[in-house]
């Protein structure tokens, strides 16, 4: 995981498209290239994960557009393997699933972001800009599944309290961004500055990724069960 | 393309061993949940039990044979199955830090080993007896890991090394080893006994070469009912999941290709068809949400779908926390489905947003779109939309509705309704 970022560039952002569908490679390939000309420069596509482990390794790109249904065992799997060696690629995940555990697992499994693919060209264009610059991505559907995972009191005796709770702060953000706010209206609902935004949605994150919450774990199955 | 509430059959509730965090085999933890109560009596009554004789360990053990594993009850969308099945997801990552209540409670174990052992002597039936069932909770404990992977299991085979070993890794070849051995130490521990080494080898390799030949007698049934369950397991799901996708294609995707077909020189109601069928495809195969009534998420999913079909725009709800649908709660609902159709209606961008958050004290509604906007002094007195169906519905049932909007940059309505039963937490 690389918190710290790198320095913004300026230049294109260098992208790795990985989804098992063609079709769907060939669509996001088309528009970014008519929306993001200039923005995103794209180096390879692959269809599978041992693909894409070797394309991540052979052009070191700054994002991976990952699906999270892949053969070989899913996104989350081109995550283990790649973050060792490639230390500086960020992945935004791009789904059609909207089920708790995926969204929830591949955030877990070091994805900077997820988006459905619904996305419009120009959203997809600023989210990858946006991952690329060492951000945050919710949609409000995955800070909705953020609110209701820290939903609740939790044990006092926990063992990583500032890990296992949202500020009051930070439960305002997301739920702005739950309720379809953009990054620039949250910053000016809160009168803070959008770098200030972007702070606690990458604590957020990373609470999420780190979290040891017994509940975090547990709740995607749970909240099926009820 | 809603489907009419079917009655379900009442289902019993039957106790099972909690697999996802056990500490020996889950029995504990499976009957708290069952019993309602916390798991800590239950650890403390077994381990107390087991003081007496004994008694807590044969009823641990009986349970544990007895008890199903409650993985097998654990069913996820069928998009999401299908994908596990096709190897398009990741399997269930084991961390080491796993194994700390196990390694804490092999400690204790140990600990009250020298404990008895300073209060009664080195006991010669004392050990034996400790080992076999430290070698039998291994073999025990392998038996569960392979059956949770059956019921994970692509191949659906019943292969008999799988049955055993699951799909393989050290840790499962390691307790099978060390279950094996340390049961075949009890029995040589019982052997040497007070005889010599000669008497004791003799009596392992007695009881070893009944066990084979009780292995080759029986073993070929054993195989032979495996395949026989392991083929007919295999007829049941291909069975079921034909049947479940082919209904589910002919009932939706199917009608809406013949009514795009119909109404091809129509962008909008392709476009509208298309988004329908899309919502309908993607909950059905991924979501597991409920669009009826009985909840008040369900209720304001099902009545965005419903400004989506008649408006053709699109409506994102996101909803956290639910409860109940009761008549208290139904004017939120209501007012929220007015809210969305003026702002499908008059905000001219196609996408509105509904956001709502329900806490065991109200139920938080807001709607927002990035349209047009209005200014509200500019509403005549006698528009009904947002006075009399948002407004005062709102304030008449002891809620408040708040419209905010800015010309240029969209309007958002919140809602706010208190609960009536503040105490029936979901």
């Amino acid at each position: 995981m690389t918190v710290a970022s790198a320095g913004k560039s300026s230049g294109p952002v260098r992208v790795v498209i990985v989804d098992d569908h063609a079709m769907f490679r060939s669509g996001v390939r088309a528009e970014l290239a008519s929306t993001g000309a200039g923005q995103v420069d794209i180096l390879a596509e692959a269809a599978d994960v041992d693909q894409a482990v070797a394309a991540i390794a052979e052009h070191q790109p700054d994002v991976v557009l990952l699906d999270v249904h892949l053969p070989g065992g899913g996104g989350v799997e081109v995550m283990r393997r790649s973050q060792g060696r490639v230390p500086d690629t960020r992945y935004l995940a791009l789904s059609v699933s909207d089920a708790a555990e995926d969204v929830i697992g591949t955030i877990r499994g070091g994805a900077r972001g997820y988006v459905t693919k619904t996305i419009t060209g120009p959203e997809l264009v600023s989210a990858i800009r946006r991952v690329a610059d060492g951000d945050a991505v919710f949609s409000p559907r995955l800070a909705g599944f953020v609110l209701d995972a820290f939903a609740g009191s939790i044990e006092v005796a926990a063992v990583d309290e500032d890990l296992d709770r949202l500020t009051e702060r930070e439960r305002e953000v997301m739920r702005l961004i739950a309720r379809g706010y953009a990054y620039k209206e949250v910053a000016k609902e809160l009168f803070i500055s959008i770098k200030t935004v972007e702070t606690h949605m990458s604590s957020v994150l990373r609470k999420l990724q780190l979290s040891s919450r017994h509940e975090l774990t547990r709740w995607a199955n749970d909240r099926r069960l009820l | 393309m809603t489907s009419a509430p079917t009655l379900q059959p009442h289902e019993w509730r039957r106790a099972s061993r909690d697999s996802e965090s056990p500490i020996v085999g889950g029995v504990a933890g499976g009957l708290a949940r069952h019993l309602g109560a916390p798991v800590l009596w239950l650890r403390a009554f077994f381990v107390l039990a087991a003081a007496f004789g004994g008694l807590g360990v044969f009823l641990y053990a009986a349970l544990w044979i007895m008890l199903p594993s409650d993985s097998r009850f654990e069913t996820s969308t069928p998009g999401g199955e299908s994908a596990a099945r096709g190897g398009r997801r990741p399997g269930r990552v084991r961390r080491l830090a796993d194994a700390g209540p196990t390694i804490a409670l092999a400690a204790l174990a140990f600990g009250g080993i020298f404990v008895v052992e300073g209060m009664f002597g080195g006991g010669a039936v004392f050990w034996p007896i400790v080992i076999g069932l430290a070698g039998l909770a291994l073999l025990w404990r392998q038996a569960d890991e392979a059956q949770r992977e059956r019921w994970f299991d692509s191949s659906e085979r019943l292969d008999p090394v799988r049955m055993v070993f699951g799909s393989g890794g050290w840790a499962s070849y390691a307790r099978v080893a060390a279950g094996v051995i340390l049961v075949g130490s009890a029995f040589a521990v019982v052997g040497l006994n007070g005889t010599s080494f000669g008497e004791a080898r003799s009596a392992v390799v007695a009881g070893l070469v009944a066990m084979v030949g009780l292995a080759l007698v029986i073993g070929p049934w054993v195989l032979r009912l495996a395949s026989d369950l392991g083929a007919e397991r295999e007829e049941r799901i291909r069975t079921q999941e034909r049947a479940d996708v082919a209904a589910h294609l002919h009932d939706s995707v199917l009608q809406t290709l013949a009514l795009i077909q119909k109404s091809s020189h129509d962008p909008t109601t392709v476009a509208r068809l298309a988004r329908a069928q899309e919502r309908d495809l993607r909950s059905w195969l991924y979501a597991g949400e409920s669009t009826d009534e009985s909840s008040v998420g369900g209720a304001l999913r099902a009545a965005a779908a419903e400004v989506e079909d008649t408006h053709g725009v699109s409506v994102d709800v996101v909803a956290v926390g639910d409860c109940d649908l009761d008549e208290g709660l139904r004017p939120i609902v209501q007012a929220t489905r007015e809210a969305v159709t003026n702002a499908a209606k008059h905000a001219g961008t196609g996408r509105v947003d509904v956001y709502a958050e329900v806490t065991p004290g109200a139920v938080d509604v807001f709607v927002r779109d990035r349209g047009a906007g209005f200014s509200l002094d500019d509403v005549p007195e006698d528009r009904y939309g947002v006075r009399r169906s948002i407004l005062d519905r709102m304030e008449r049932h002891g809620g408040t509705a708040e419209v905010r909007s800015t010309p240029g940059e969209g309007t958002e309505v919140r809602l706010h309704l208190p609960r009536p039963h503040p105490e029936e937490n979901p």
